[in-house]
């Protein structure tokens, strides 16, 4: 087999498109799982014991099964209960739900991890409970949780390839579908490492470049 | 849904085990490897290691197996799909093991190993009697988690056509229409399996305890 890069060249924007496709679900699905996954995580530190075992229950099915079963339920279970929803669609819930669990669970850490001390000088000051938790609480959790929320964006990456069994048009489906039309196995599987090698290395990059501007302002501030 | 199917389903959880289990377990041998080539600070080591680790870790688990899968007949080495799943499952989790074990040996304080040469143990015996003890003991959680990421990611393996929980889901929910209890089901076999897994990895976790800081 030779490996032939004209191949790469002209479904160049059959790739571009697929990539578009992994890129949205990841983006969308990243800032649905930290809003949802913060909720969850604030429901369920402020929101009372039944809540709390409640969606930690859900939280810990969603952690302890596979995603691709997840989206098996959602894709071939949806339409039983009157749920049809198109591969993207169903892949982009699928994607969110998963994402904020374990959002949920960093954001849990975040809130354990900030001194309780903090949050009641701030209060002895005068500080309103909202405004301890927004202006004191919320930013020392933000550098708690961002390496683990970077991570975690790079593995939620990952699982979007999974996307591509229930047929949606994103990268792996898309790249490996021009690599068996055009018996050009090897171009694609190549295609599909790079692509996915670059996204992690600068999603990793600028999580570290994130990293070090939150805890310069933190110490210029404190 | 009947007991019928479920029995399928627990059948096909044998396949599901076996796989992680012998994934984890060549992982982690080869992990062993990779992480001393990284720790080693000689390039001709470090470089390539890096880059397989690298590779590994940033690449979706999917794309490794449908690279082996079809790559491996390509260069004329024909393997039954089951060994081409092994492969590429325990290549991907020795990358992320060696990140771990990596972690573990750098944490191994500076002054034990101090300890040890000024007591007269020998390099050798400071490697396997303080630093590899220490430092499995520290990794000791983060291959709890692997084992639990393994046992998930293995339903990966149904596409090349392996038979496990989630390619018998998938067979059982298309012939019988039921894919809403069956796919439930699957999912519960694996969170048992989980639960189990976390709570072996937490009793372990306390026996080994104590010494660890």
């Amino acid at each position: 087999m030779i490996f032939n890069p004209q191949i790469i060249l002209e479904k160049l924007p059959e790739i571009g498109s697929g990539l578009l496709v992994t890129l949205i679900l990841w983006l969308v699905g990243i800032a649905g799982g930290v809003a949802v996954g913060f909720l969850v995580a604030t429901a369920r530190r402020f929101g009372g014991r039944a809540i709390n075992l409640g969606l930690g229950a859900l939280v810990e099915v969603l952690r302890g099964t596979p995603f691709l079963i997840q989206v098996f339920l959602l894709y071939y279970g949806g339409p039983f209960v009157g749920l049809m929803l198109d591969p993207i669609p169903c892949g982009l819930i699928a994607l969110t739900v998963y994402a904020a669990a374990y959002y949920s669970e960093i954001f849990r850490a975040g809130y354990a991890a900030v001194p309780p001390g903090h949050v009641e000088a701030a209060e002895c000051l005068g500080l309103s409970r909202l405004q301890a938790i927004r202006r004191v609480q919320i930013p020392e959790m933000a550098l708690i949780v961002l390496p683990p929320a970077v991570n975690l964006a790079v593995i939620l990456l990952k699982e979007s390839a999974v996307l591509s069994i229930i047929t949606v048009p994103e990268l792996t489906a898309t790249v490996s579908a021009i690599g068996s039309q055009q018996y050009a196995f090897l171009e694609a599987i190549f295609v599909l490492a790079v692509i996915y090698w670059a996204i992690v290395e600068a999603t990793g990059r600028l999580g570290r470049v994130a990293e070090n501007r939150l805890s310069r302002l933190r110490t210029a501030n404190a | 849904m009947t007991i019928k199917l479920f029995t399928l389903l627990l059948q096909a959880a044998i396949s599901t085990l076996g796989i992680s289990l012998i994934s984890i377990a060549m992982g982690f041998v080869i992990a062993i490897i990779l992480s001393a080539a990284t720790l080693s600070h000689k390039s001709i080591y470090v470089v390539p290691a890096r880059l397989f680790i690298s590779f590994f870790r940033g690449v979706p688990l999917l794309v490794q197996l449908l690279l082996i899968y079809t790559l491996l007949p390509v260069i004329g080495i024909n393997v039954p799909s089951i060994v081409a799943a092994i492969v590429g499952m325990s290549l991907c989790t020795a990358a992320y093991q060696a990140e771990n074990l990596r972690g573990g040996f750098e944490s191994v304080p500076r002054g034990l190993i101090e300890a040890a040469e000024v007591t007269g143990l020998s390099p050798r015996q400071t490697f396997f009697r303080i630093r590899v003890p220490i430092a499995l003991r520290l990794t000791f959680p983060a291959l709890i988690n692997e084992a639990i990421m393994i046992l998930k990611s293995s339903s990966l393996v149904s596409v090349v056509g392996i038979i496990e929980i989630t390619k018998m889901a998938q067979d059982l929910a298309s012939s019988t229409y039921l894919p809403i209890p069956i796919f439930a089901s699957a999912a519960l076999i694996y969170l048992v399996i989980n639960s189990i897994v976390a709570l072996i990895g937490r009793f372990a976790e306390r026996s080994l305890g104590g010494a660890s800081t």
